[in-house]
């Protein structure tokens, strides 16, 4: 059968088959940096064009649809646009740091997507601390925004950074501990072995209330820690025009851009993998018939439409709430999150001790 | 009592959120709420909604007649000064001198569309009209006679 799992193996075999071994790792290397700097492209296409679809629809609004059918092409047509505009530098920035900062950004972005693991035996790296590296390296994109708000020598840009910067160290804090509760149901940090803890059943629904519990604290903390709305005082265009971004043009501002789409897809794929079995198919329990029928559809199309789901509840999040003013946020996070998530973690604990999950 | 607070605003904030949501949720899946015209596109079937306001005319009927005094409260309710009334006067059958409209100008350059002239308008002489398409080349033309020429005021309208 014809599967994503079978052309990498092949194409692996092949590679070793014709070069030495050293020479076909390089190769590898070269086609998956390939490949993951093409679906970063694909990834920008299509999640702003939905973006912007969807925001439309439910502000009661058409969207794009002059360019291509439906409009489908409108995003091809901006990115060309901003590819030919200028990448202006301002006079008083901090020249190094400020063309740095958009590279570190798409960077993290990158790094990030190492373990996620996109269908069954497609993994570019399945580390045995995934889950920890994961949130190791997601902290790592605030340092790109504080450095482009840094350097950037405008008011705006230093404020939207600032917020962004205690925004993202408040919520990593109640994302870790839903990332954490998971990891004990599941006794493992590989995302391999937490896909696999889920073949009868997803966790969302094996590990009781406290799993839903953590799953929308998760849910609101990375939304958070993607500085989308409702939570995107970093970018706040009525109060900061562009927040940290502001002196950015041209595929500087392009690459920003896009790692705030591509971060929302990676965040999303992270929920589906802790809670919602990742590539795994719908099992329930020991339904021999039920499950059988579930394999039929690829893992791929698993992930994805798991993915994509999360990725459209972010979104009617960002259209339909309003901004939070930065106190009220930092009061969500350390007033209402924070305590309801280590409650919560404990409780976690106690079904895992105890066996009473599914 | 303080944990009872916590909690019920945890749960008051939750259920206007997902209220919040229901509704985003309802026009997403409800097409034909839109409300966009394509408009260069549709310009024949084009609707525009009933309080639209493109530009002040004055109304009149089949006979040539208009229903302006030419009081000037609606002169004397514009804000910037869009509208001028120049006044005459008409000898009645009965050979005494009445106040009459001879030109309503309007200054469409200068219009922002906010209504109160109508509101003003004591005999309902003038309205607005859905009319949008107020491009021209040149700026004089821009300020317009609302009085048809030969109009007179109907009969009865005091």
């Amino acid at each position: 059968m014809l599967s994503i799992e079978n052309i990498t193996h092949s194409i692996d075999v092949w590679l070793n088959r014709t070069f030495s071994p050293t020479v076909a790792v390089l190769l590898e290397s070269l086609i998956v940096g390939l490949c993951v700097i093409g679906l970063f492209a694909l990834l920008g296409l299509v999640l702003v064009l939905m973006e912007r679809k969807v925001s439309a629809y439910m502000q009661i609004r058409l969207g794009p649809n002059r360019v291509g059918p439906g409009g489908s092409l409108q995003t091809v047509a901006d990115t060309l646009k901003l590819a030919m505009k200028e990448g202006l530098t301002p006079d008083g920035a901090d020249k190094f740091l400020f063309n740095l900062a958009p590279f570190l950004v798409i960077v993290v972005a990158m790094m990030i997507l190492a373990p996620v693991a996109f269908a069954k035996g497609t993994q570019i790296w399945d580390i045995n601390i995934g889950v920890l590296y994961i949130t190791a390296i997601s902290s790592l994109s605030v340092i790109g925004i504080l450095m482009a708000g840094w350097a950037s020598n405008n008011k705006y840009s230093l404020l939207g950074a600032m917020r962004s910067g205690a925004q993202i160290v408040s919520y990593e804090l109640s994302a870790g501990i839903s990332v954490i509760s998971i990891v004990v149901l599941t006794g493992s940090l590989r995302i391999s072995d937490i896909i696999a803890s889920q073949q009868d059943g997803w966790w969302l629904f094996k590990g009781h209330v406290p799993a839903v519990i953590s799953f929308i604290i998760f849910i609101i903390a990375v939304t958070a820690e993607t500085n989308r709305a409702p939570f995107d005082l970093a970018e706040a265009e009525s109060e900061l025009t562009a927040g940290f971004h502001t002196e950015y043009s041209g595929m500087k501002f392009a690459l920003f851009f896009l790692a705030e789409y591509v971060n929302i897809f990676i965040v999303c794929a992270i929920a589906a993998t802790l809670y919602l079995g990742g590539w795994m198919p719908l099992h329930i329990g020991h339904w021999a018939g039920f499950n059988g029928v579930m394999d039929y559809i690829p893992s791929s199309l698993w992930f994805i439409g798991k993915t994509f789901f999360l990725i459209f509840m972010i979104m009617w999040f960002r259209w339909t709430f309003p901004r939070l003013r930065i106190d009220q946020l930092l009061n969500l996070e350390w007033k209402y999150l924070l305590p309801l998530s280590m409650v919560n973690l404990l409780l976690t604990a106690l079904i895992a001790i105890e066996r009473w999950h599914f | 009592m303080f944990l009872k607070k916590y909690i019920s605003e945890v749960f008051g904030a939750v259920r206007s959120l997902l209220k919040g949501m229901r509704l985003t949720g309802y026009y997403f899946t409800h097409h034909k709420e839109i409300i966009t015209q394509q408009y260069p596109d549709n310009k024949e079937e084009m609707r525009l909604p009933d309080r639209f306001r493109g530009e002040v005319v004055m109304l009149h009927d089949e006979k040539n007649e208009h229903a302006c005094t030419g009081c000037t409260a609606c002169e004397l309710a514009c804000p910037n000064g869009t509208i001028k009334i120049i006044t005459k006067f008409d000898i009645t059958p009965e050979g005494k001198k009445k106040k009459a409209l001879d030109t309503f100008i309007y200054h469409l350059e200068l219009c922002t569309m906010c209504n109160l002239c109508i509101e003003a308008c004591p005999t309902d002489a003038i309205k607005m009209a859905q009319n949008f398409e107020h491009s021209v080349y040149d700026r004089s033309k821009l300020t317009k006679k609302l009085n048809k020429p030969g109009s007179k005021i109907r009969e009865g309208v005091e």
